[in-house]
């Protein structure tokens, strides 16, 4: 048979991605997320805690530059390095640019990267496990083995090792993360559509004459769009996780635009020489950013597991 | 079972070949001409064309690839373009940094993890297990430099307990170098402590809720016995299963962590190799992760089918 892809989902569920891996697979309920339970997920203090921050940085990735007490770019190197005052609440960094106004304008990278990213992801793996899952055989064989031997590269390897190919900007990034993700998410969207292969509606449609396309993309795909959607949430978190680690290493946005990643490689010098505020204060924002992704994320599978 | 064990290894060797050939082009669209890069931008176009012939580079891409699969196999991979010599020694060393900076963090995780999981799993619905579960999902979503930061201002910067680079230098004792490992390794630790106790959190409420079990307590068992005796055995199953394959996930987090803090390990090894575009360098260190990750699994599995009987009467694993 050619099940050793689904063993390695279930054996392992984290898988070389780590956070949340195919855990997913576990909690993919099939059943269709109805309009009452949205107003289920509006009463859970987590997915309402998650949803005020994640909007609180949206604003500032919209409206930051309006808003940010000073210019995120204005150096003034006879006041860099010095710590949270009053006209600097979170300091200034070795150029003499305010902290602050830095990590509310920092926002926009990861706000705009991460969704686009995972939405990129999320359509090439639902296509490709649609079409493993579906057609089973030697293509899943075949895609199963590739799928395989990129997950057991760590991500961050693979990441680097194409956008030191392709250079780093924020679409190389966006499409990078995306492919990263594909495999991921295909292994997922086959298990579930292993589990509805043999259900009846299924074999009604083929009997009715339908061809494998509108099968797949009619027939399985709303069926299972309840775990797509699970799944694509988990993987955001990710995608922030993914942002931030490969603009800190410098595969990112490139100064002097601002980005807490690359604002925390760009000062880490100054952090072992005391200036800790030029690093902790964009390492609590991808902080609070990556615990608000993962509020909803739980409130969202609390919901459909409900 | 011996079906099982040779089909496992003929697809773990075509794992291994599919990812030579990724890693391997991979390198290959890496832009970039080596001989230029390790003449500088000013040498003479005839020179940087004589050393890309000596380094083999202008050769047919599969005549390459076949030199150097040939090479591995003989346990040849290959000759840094950066540093103009093996490869093999730079890569063996960074290793055995890695593995010593991983095994410090998994034996700290591995016990506390277990632990965590299974007092959360005793008072499931409860509010230690809720603080056990959220806190390890937050942490585990963690980027490691995020924590790491964290971590070097609470105990490097303000408190000063903690040294902040991970190598204590030439000549320092071994508990000197164990001093500088410890900071490094607890980014690690949080991230794979959610993981674990995850796992064993559900494998010991699925063992608890077992018939066998309630056997146990029904006749009278004292309610420790029945944990160590009856549940822990079984619960830990899948938690192994985790730990080994997360071998693989942590060699990507050592990249960032052995960067942060400064560590020649594999992880600063194939950044470093990235940035200088080395791509002998690269490419061996990229491989040698997929082998250790293709062997954890390989392990897991069998680790698996060593603990648990069942598994060895089917032989298939669907």
């Amino acid at each position: 048979m050619t099940d050793v892809t689904a063993d390695a989902g279930g054996a392992a569920p984290l898988g070389p991605l780590g956070p949340a891996g195919g855990t997913v697979a576990v909690a993919a309920p099939t059943q269709r997320m109805a309009p009452a339970r949205w107003s289920l997920l509006l009463r859970r203090p987590t997915f309402i805690v998650g949803g005020i921050i994640i909007l609180f940085w949206i604003v500032c990735a919209i409206f930051g530059k309006s808003f940010a007490p000073f210019n995120p770019l204005a150096q003034n190197l006879l006041s860099n390095n010095t710590g949270p005052s009053a006209s600097h609440w979170f300091g200034t960094d070795q150029l003499g640019r305010d902290v602050l106004s830095r990590v509310i304008v920092g926002a926009r990278t990861i706000l705009v990267v991460t969704p686009l990213a995972t939405i990129l992801g999320t359509v090439l793996g639902t296509a490709l496990g649609l079409v493993m899952g579906y057609f089973g055989g030697w293509v899943d064989l075949i895609v199963g083995r590739i799928i395989e031997a990129v997950l057991a590269l760590p991500f961050v390897i693979i990441a680097f090792l194409f956008i030191v190919a392709v250079g780093s900007s924020t679409g190389s990034l966006i499409v990078i993360i995306g492919f990263v993700f594909t495999p991921l998410i295909a292994r997922t969207v086959r298990a579930t559509v292993l589990s509805e292969r043999h259900l009846d509606y299924l074999s009604s449609a083929r009997l009715l004459g339908e061809n494998s396309f509108r099968v797949m993309f009619g027939e399985i795909l709303p069926n299972i769009m309840p775990a797509i959607l699970v799944e694509f949430t988990v993987r955001l978190g990710y995608a922030v996780f993914a942002v931030a680690t490969l603009s800190f290493l410098g595969f990112g946005v490139q100064p002097p635009t601002p980005d807490w990643g690359s604002d925390i490689a760009a000062n880490y010098s100054g952090l072992l020489a005391g200036y800790w505020w030029q690093v902790l204060f964009p390492a609590l924002a991808i902080a609070s950013l990556v615990t608000a992704v993962n509020l909803i994320t739980d409130s969202i599978e609390q919901v459909l597991n409900a | 079972m011996a079906m099982f064990l040779l089909r496992r290894l003929g697809l773990m060797v075509l794992t291994l070949w599919i990812l030579s050939l990724i890693v391997f082009f991979a390198g290959q669209i890496l832009p970039g001409d080596p001989g230029r890069a390790i003449l500088g931008p000013f040498a003479a176009k005839s020179a940087v064309q004589a050393l890309d012939h000596k380094l083999g580079v202008d050769q047919p891409l599969l005549t390459r690839y076949l030199d150097w699969l040939g090479g591995l196999l003989h346990g040849n991979f290959g000759t840094s373009y950066a540093y103009q010599s093996a490869v093999e020694p730079f890569v063996r060393a960074a290793l055995i940094n890695s593995v010593k900076l991983a095994l410090l963090a998994f034996v700290i995780v591995v016990p506390l993890g277990i632990i965590g999981g299974v007092i959360a799993a005793l008072y499931a619905g409860r509010a230690i297990d809720r603080i056990i579960s959220v806190t390890g999902l937050s942490l585990a979503a963690m980027p490691e430099f995020v924590t790491g930061i964290v971590l070097i201002v609470i105990f490097g910067v303000e408190l000063k307990v903690l040294p902040v680079t991970a190598s204590a230098g030439a000549g320092a004792g071994d508990l000197q170098q164990f001093r500088h490992l410890i900071l490094p390794a607890i980014p690690l630790v949080l991230i794979l402590f959610g993981y674990i106790a995850r796992m064993a959190r559900a494998g010991t409420i699925e063992s608890l809720n077992s018939d066998y079990a309630r056997t146990a307590i029904l006749k009278g068992l004292p309610r420790t016995t029945v944990i160590r005796r009856h549940v822990l055995r079984n619960s830990l199953l899948p938690t192994i299963t985790v730990i080994a394959t997360q071998t693989g996930y942590l060699i990507g987090g050592l990249v960032v962590v052995e960067t942060l803090f400064n560590y020649q390990g594999i992880g600063n090894l194939i950044f470093k190799a990235a940035q200088a575009k080395d791509f002998a360098m690269l490419e061996a260190g990229v491989l040698v992760i997929g082998v250790v990750y293709v062997l954890a699994t390989l392990a897991a599995d069998l680790l698996l089918i060593a603990l648990n009987p069942r598994l060895r009467v089917g032989g298939s694993d669907d």
